[in-house]
């Protein structure tokens, strides 16, 4: 057998897995491996300007196209700044496989130049991870990684090389894979237990499909038996942040994300509800609000390939654990052979139209400013009318919850946002890994003046490799959602929450070789945004907005879903300290 | 405002997890990340080929949280299996002491007849000390050294418990 060097072996495997992309950052620990890929004829690498970047480009590239992200740093620093993105991954279940260059064996454990123990810090923030001291044992090692990322619930994985290893040679021959034996995902439900949850759901008189990322994550076909599920059973749908485009906001069983700055149709209708099927959610406390308050009358059924989610802050009266594509396909091949029918669920449906009429995401228009929700609004239309592919990223804040209440998702794959860390700076890199698996499509990042700021300097990546993203920012010259916090819970004690200093966007961008817009007043509004959707390269649109609007319907946190506030009268502005003490 | 405590029971797990390296800071890191707690935790490999290790830990919590942790232990790729001992079924736990007490006259023989009573082996012993060697359930060994106390204990290594399922079967 031919002897390769571990970098060459790492490159092969790679090829041999189908990659076709590595966001990824040079570093002595990695050199063998960078120059294993120069000129390489079918594995792009991508150059970022910060590891954080590689990061949640590798998360943006997986979350749109479905296909794992790969990302390459070195040892030491380039580790340890990929961190964050790793952590998102892990709370995100996005399929990521993160290579990081180590200190040769014999110096680990001497705090050698750009040691960091990479293993010991990314334990517990990636699915798994690996620290591989023979290049004999590298192939089967990554074969094995790219399995577990992207199978059962998907996950970032770490594969540590020592640079010795990626020098030394070893034997190679395209390995079998071969898993650990003790990892094997239950992606096939208990017939018995779908069995139980169809009759459920054939009974229900006030059902609510409460659908989460796990629809997305097991791909397109689970959206579409979503969607037929929903058909056959006429109940109405709602979804977390993580899941929006997996059920068309469009149709008419649609009620709006749930959970803290959800609408008042979908969080009313999951407390009233007397069956929820909670499919590939987690009941994850920005959704449930006051646990003991949470849907109190409601039997739930928790579809999860993942059993410790199930039972984890509430408990379910019928646990299916399964991928979620092939669960609803069992439901539905069982609904139809049972040959049940729609319940009557016009009741039901009249109390809905009564939550529905209290417009809970409406906002008030009256003064000069351009409100937030108007701009999503009028993107939304802007980039519907366009006809093509649209991408949307988000950064964290205030501008990503009226992101995800004003723009219509009909499609999965569509919606790339942090969910479970919340990581501001995750929008813009998820926005070019997206745009680099997605070419046609427009992709937009709709960000904030401060989070923008936590990756900014990947707008040389976009230029360098020609790609044509658009950020958007919903500039209020606050950090929004602290503020928003601080009114409602500190008197308005603004502490450290103003974006002092903000840059010139539109001449930042133009430093970069970008098109820069300015959106003063509702007048420019349009004209804005259609110019940003016409130019062929990259735009950066610094879009000024109303700098004091809160984010409504909010549910503050450990109040009950009842406890909704709609509008900013409702506010308080100070709370008990066990409120305070909530995230 | 002041933080509440919930209350706990005790569980006896038995894992069997591949033998390689950072599986066992993988398990304990897994304990402190979520705020399990351990009382003890034992290892070694069980298999021929040394591939296998079979760790016990004996944890605390509301059965809600023993429900999570076994669930979180499943989940870590080299966890093979977890069992909850002390739901499965009956099952034999014992844990092993050596004790060290001194002492002269009345409390040396005191120390004896006691160890005696409790089925204790002398493993060491000068003029004025003994080291015993005690296997037991936890209570057992706890009440062995509560008494020893009273005489003259100097210091105590336990191995933390073991447990096996009753029965013929594996697990
Ligand atoms: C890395 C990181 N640090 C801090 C926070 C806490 N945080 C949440 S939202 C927010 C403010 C975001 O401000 P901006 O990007 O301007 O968005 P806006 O709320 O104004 O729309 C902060 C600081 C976070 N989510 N992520
Ligand atoms: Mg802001």
């Amino acid at each position: 057998m031919a002897e390769k060097s571990g970098a060459d072996i790492l490159v092969e495997c790679l090829v041999d897995l189908g990659v076709e992309v590595v966001f990824g950052y040079p570093g002595g620990a990695v050199l063998p491996i960078y120059d294993a890929l120069y000129n390489h004829p079918t594995i792009r690498h991508v150059l970022v300007r910060h590891e954080q970047g590689a990061t949640h480009m590798a998360e943006g590239y997986a979350r749109s196209t479905g296909k794992p992200g790969v990302v390459l740093v070195t040892s030491g620093p380039g580790a340890t700044n990929a961190v964050t993105g790793i952590t998102d991954a892990l709370l995100d279940s996005i399929p990521m496989v993160v290579i990081t260059g180590q200190v040769p064996t014999q110096l680990i454990g001497t705090d050698a130049f750009q040691e960091a123990d990479t293993v010991g810090i990314t334990r517990h923030c990636s699915k798994h991870n690996y620290l591989v001291k023979d290049p004999a044992k590298l192939a089967g090692v990554v074969h094995e990684a790219f399995h577990i990322a992207t199978t059962g619930r998907p996950g970032p994985v770490v594969v540590d090389i020592p640079k010795n290893v990626q020098i030394a040679t070893a034997p190679y021959a395209r390995p079998e894979l071969k898993v650990h034996a003790s990892y094997r995902p239950q992606t096939k439900a208990d017939a018995a237990a779908i069995d139980a949850a169809v009759e459920m759901l054939a009974a229900a008189e006030r059902p609510v499909l409460y659908t989460g990322g796990g629809v997305i994550n097991s791909g397109p076909q689970a959206s579409a038996l979503l969607r037929e599920l929903a058909a056959l059973t006429g109940a109405p749908v709602t979804s977390t942040l993580m899941g929006l485009g997996a059920f068309p906001a469009s149709s008419d069983q649609w009620l709006g994300m749930l959970g803290m700055h959800g609408t008042y149709e979908a969080n009313w209708a999951m407390n009233q509800a007397d069956l929820i099927l909670c499919i590939g959610a987690r009941f994850d406390d920005r959704v449930t609000g006051r646990l003991d308050a949470f849907a109190p009358n409601s039997r739930k059924i928790h579809i999860d390939i993942d059993r410790s989610s199930i039972n984890k802050t509430v408990d379910v009266d019928l646990p299916v654990v399964a991928d979620v594509g092939s669960a609803l396909d069992d439901m539905i091949a069982l609904w139809k052979q049972r040959g049940h029918q729609q319940q009557d669920l016009s009741d039901w449906w009249s109390r809905i139209a009564q939550w529905r009429a209290k417009r809970s995401l409406s906002y008030p228009e009256t003064g000069p400013e351009i409100m937030p929700q108007r701009a999503i609004a009028d993107l939304y239309q802007a980039c519907m009318s366009t006809g093509r592919d649209v991408i949307i990223t988000t950064e964290v804040g205030q501008h990503q919850m009226w992101a995800a209440q004003h723009f219509g998702f009909e499609a999965p794959n569509k919606w790339l946002t942090s969910g479970g860390l919340g990581t501001m700076g995750y929008g813009f890199p998820a926005a070019i890994g997206a745009q680099m698996g997605n070419p046609d499509s427009i992709t937009i990042c709709i960000a904030g003046d401060a989070s923008i700021q936590m990756n900014i300097q990947e707008l040389g990546t976009a230029t360098q490799y020609r790609l044509p993203v658009k950020i958007f920012i919903l500039n209020n010259e606050y950090m929004g959602m602290v503020r928003q916090w601080q009114e409602l819970t500190y008197e308005s004690r603004y502490s450290n929450s103003y974006s002092e200093s903000l840059p010139d966007f539109v001449k930042l961008g133009e430093a970069y070789g970008w098109t820069g817009i300015r959106i003063e007043g509702p007048e420019d509004l349009e004209s804005g945004i259609r110019q940003m959707l016409d130019t062929a390269g990259p735009v950066i649109v610094d879009c000024r907005v109303a700098k004091l609007s809160n984010c409504f319907p909010m549910i503050p946190s450990g109040a009950a879903h009842t406890d909704m506030l709609l509008d900013p009268n409702q506010i308080a502005g100070i709370m008990s300290d066990e409120a305070k003490a909530l995230v | 405002m002041h933080i509440q405590e919930e209350l706990s029971q005790r569980h006896v797990l038995s894992l069997t997890v591949s033998n390689e390296a950072g599986i066992l800071a993988r398990i304990a890191g897994l304990f402190t990340a979520r705020g399990y707690n351990i009382d003890s935790l034992t290892v070694a490999d069980i298999t021929d080929d040394h591939a296998i290790s079979r760790i016990t830990i004996v944890t605390g919590g509301p059965p809600k949280v023993i429900d999570q942790i076994i669930a979180q232990l499943d989940r870590l790729v080299p966890v093979h299996k977890v069992t909850d001992l002390t739901d499965a079924g009956p099952f034999v736990e014992r844990e092993l002491a050596l004790v060290k007490v001194a002492g002269t006259g009345e409390d040396r023989i005191e120390a004896l007849r006691l160890a005696d009573v409790f089925r204790a082996k002398v493993v060491d012993t000068t003029i004025e000390s003994f080291i015993f060697e005690l296997t037991g359930t936890t209570e057992k060994v706890d009440n062995f050294v509560a008494l020893m106390r009273q005489i003259g204990l100097v210091e105590v290594g336990r191995t933390g418990v073991v447990g096996l399922m009753r029965g013929k079967e594996a697990n």
